[in-house]
């Protein structure tokens, strides 16, 4: 059994007495993808910040790569840390910003080092370009270069997609696949639910806490929700009818389809039927998707703060 | 690679420092085109022997020996008299207001004592608020209105050496007794420039790096507050280093500032204070939060070095608390160390005091900078 990349409980960040990160716990095992969810401002980066040593956690203790949270030292050469916002210098070309991260991880030689991650990453082509005139897409892959050229073993990725086009973002998780593949463990935040999907486990944070965490599967069981899809040309009547009728929680339109879900399946399945009956559209069970999961733990969080 | 400290790291930091330095025009302009132009603005306006000053005559008797002088003096072109025949008290209005530059003071005896042989006395009062305006005038003076009056008296200009006793020219330098001269001033401009930029750039260093967003990204990196601290500053010595060279060239060739002292041993003191100044700027940068609270910081010292170190009122004219504050300052060591260098050719036993001063300066500013970097983002 080998050691979990990432190891961590009980983690406290206050910012002037207001608690961001609330009691966090959290394991990630060796070449493991884990995806880190939750609202805007629910401690995402505060947490990754404090697993990078950026930050020092005011309770909680844990280990990261074997090392423990205070080693910051040992852990910062073991780990690629991509920032939220691009903080690669813009006045500096790719090769630049490279070389630059490379002789500070002490790789030797640089240049074959930036000339390898260039290639492997598709930027040779634009090596001259100044990183602050680089379009979002390509702002992003340079500073994943920078943060996989020394081979780390823990890739901790900061919304690493955000902004960025559907191809861009596919070919990013397949270049992520591929080095879990070969052992590398990657956290990975993001508000994109079908990455979220193509993680391994997912964690759930919510005010600073973490609601739920394990497979896909594990967390949908957890929020034990229940949907109903339905179809018909009297939606809009159907949801203004079923809007705050027992064991409906949330109202959704896809399109010209409405999703129903509710905690309580008994009474989500006679509302239904009522309103089935009374505006004649068409009522089946469906699979609950991982975004009604997380929107209901939102709203259980909300309730938690009030 | 050791922990604590990398000549691989410390080398990418510099090349980063240097590639940022070159893409940025404007400051690099400023690093080398405000020193030249400062020195060139400050080094003309004081080095130029400004002539045709206004002075008045407080002359009683208006007799040939007062009018030789007179015009022995107009001719120097150094004074010109707009105020002829007023009273002491008049004169004394006159240049308190600045009307004047100068008074002339001729007594009432005064053709008397020349026609008797007695020793005659002539008083000049000038206004020296702005001591390097009025030197040249004053320092013609002793002579020209002798020869004046000797030549008025008969006796050929050859006798004068011995002769020259007769008069006796009194000059007051009034409001400012030291008396600074050009040749004080061009070397403390090197020192007031030198500071002024090397403080100013340095004490954005950081703050820089945290307004843009890219410190995260560097502490996240395994690179140690030393590193980070000798990778910012010493690309600044190099820069000051260039603008040493700049400004001494352009003092010698300008304006001919003497240099009678050992140039080994003043560019090792000018290196010491660059130092001393860029880690003062570096420590300014890791107490602020953002570039503006950097400035104020720089801001907020410059005035009293300037004021209190010597360079614009004389050290020792202060009071004692003044100029134990100026003694915290590292422009005041400065001072004292390239005047003594530069002008009285002194030695290293000579400036010892000052050179310990300013390395004393490095390492508490220094200490200063480790202690205060924030090595998170808390
Ligand atoms: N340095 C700081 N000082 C004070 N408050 C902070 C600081 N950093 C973060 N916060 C606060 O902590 C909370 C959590 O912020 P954090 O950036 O961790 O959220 P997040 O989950 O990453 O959000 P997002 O999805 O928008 O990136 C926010 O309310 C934020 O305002
Ligand atoms: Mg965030």
């Amino acid at each position: 059994m080998t050691e979990p990349a990432i190891d961590v409980s009980g983690l406290v960040k206050r910012f002037d007495g207001r608690t961001v990160v609330d009691h966090v716990s959290m394991r990630v095992e060796q070449g493991e993808i884990a995806g880190f969810l939750g609202p805007n401002g629910s401690g995402k980066t505060t947490t990754i910040r404090v697993m990078c040593g950026l930050l020092t956690a005011d309770e909680g203790h844990g280990r990261v790569l074997g090392h423990d949270l205070r080693k910051r030292h040992l852990i910062k050469r073991e780990i690629g840390y991509m920032t939220q916002r691009f903080s690669l210098y813009e006045d500096l070309t790719i090769a630049e910003n490279l070389a630059f991260v490379a002789g500070l991880y002490g790789l030797n030689p640089v240049q074959s080092f930036v000339r390898d991650t260039l290639a492997d990453l598709g930027l040779t082509a634009r090596r001259d370009q100044l990183a602050g005139t680089l379009s979002g897409g390509w702002k992003q892959r340079l500073a994943l270069a920078a943060c996989v050229m020394h081979n780390p073993r823990l890739l901790l990725l900061d919304e690493p997609t955000a902004g960025v086009d559907p191809k861009a973002r596919r070919e990013f998780w397949d270049e992520i696949h591929l080095r879990a593949e070969n052992g590398l463990t990657v956290l990975v935040s993001t508000h994109y639910m079908d990455e979220a999907e193509r993680c391994h486990r997912i964690n759930y944070i919510s005010y600073g806490r973490l609601v739920a965490s394990g497979t896909v599967a594990d967390v949908l069981a957890k929020a034990g929700l229940t949907t109903w899809v339905l179809e018909g040309p009297n939606t809009p009547d159907a949801a203004k009818l079923l809007a705050g009728k027992p064991g409906v929680d949330e109202v959704t339109h896809f399109g010209t389809t409405l999703h129903v879900v509710g905690r309580d399946a008994a009474a989500l399945k006679r509302s239904v039927a009522d309103a089935v009956q009374a505006t004649g559209v068409q009522g089946q069970p469906a699979d609950t998707t991982l975004e009604d999961a997380f929107i209901r733990f939102m709203a259980d969080g909300q309730d938690n703060m009030q | 690679m050791s922990r604590y400290f990398s000549i691989r790291r410390l080398t990418a930091l510099w090349k980063k420092e240097f590639i940022q330095m070159r893409r940025d025009r404007v400051t690099f302009a400023m690093m080398l085109g405000v020193p030249l132009m400062q020195l060139i603005l400050f080094g003309f306006a004081i080095n130029n022997d400004p002539k045709n000053l206004p002075a008045a005559l407080v002359a009683p008797t208006q007799d040939h020996y007062t009018r030789a002088i007179v015009s022995a003096l107009e001719l120097t072109g150094y004074y010109r008299f707009d105020h002829v025949a007023v009273s002491a008290t008049e004169a004394e209005a006159l240049i308190e207001r600045g009307t004047v530059a100068f008074v002339v003071t001729i007594p009432s005896d005064f053709g008397l004592r020349v026609d008797r042989g007695d020793r005659p006395t002539l008083l000049i009062e000038a206004d020296a608020t702005d001591p390097a305006v009025a030197s040249g005038a004053i320092s013609t003076l002793g002579t020209v209105a002798s020869d004046a009056l000797l030549h008025e008296m008969g006796i050929a200009s050859q006798a004068a050496e011995t002769a020259r006793s007769h008069l006796n020219v009194i000059v007051h330098r009034r409001y400012n007794p030291e008396g600074i001269t050009q040749y004080n001033i061009v070397p403390g401009l090197l020192g007031v420039i030198l500071q002024m930029t090397m403080v100013m750039m340095t004490s954005m260093a950081l703050t820089r790096e945290t307004e843009r967003g890219t410190m995260e990204n560097l502490l996240a990196m395994p690179v140690t507050a030393a590193e980070i601290m000798l990778g910012k500053v010493l690309p600044y010595l190099g820069v000051g280093a260039v603008q040493v060279i700049v400004v001494l060239g352009a003092a010698k060739l300008l304006f001919n500032v003497p240099f009678v002292g050992d140039l080994g041993l003043l560019l090792l003191g000018v290196l010491v204070f660059v130092l001393s100044l860029v880690l003062l700027g570096y420590s300014i940068s890791t107490v602020s939060r953002s570039q503006m609270q950097a400035m104020q910081l720089t801001f907020f010292f410059f005035l009293p070095s300037i004021m209190l170190s010597g360079f614009m009122f004389p050290f020792r004219g202060m009071p004692v608390w003044a100029q134990w504050i100026g003694e915290l300052m590292p422009l005041t060591h400065f001072l004292r160390m390239i005047r003594a260098v530069m002008l009285k050719g002194a030695g290293p036993a000579n400036i010892h005091p000052q050179m310990t001063a300013l390395i004393v300066f490095v390492i508490i500013f220094a200490l200063i900078a480790l202690a205060r970097f924030r090595r998170t983002l808390d």
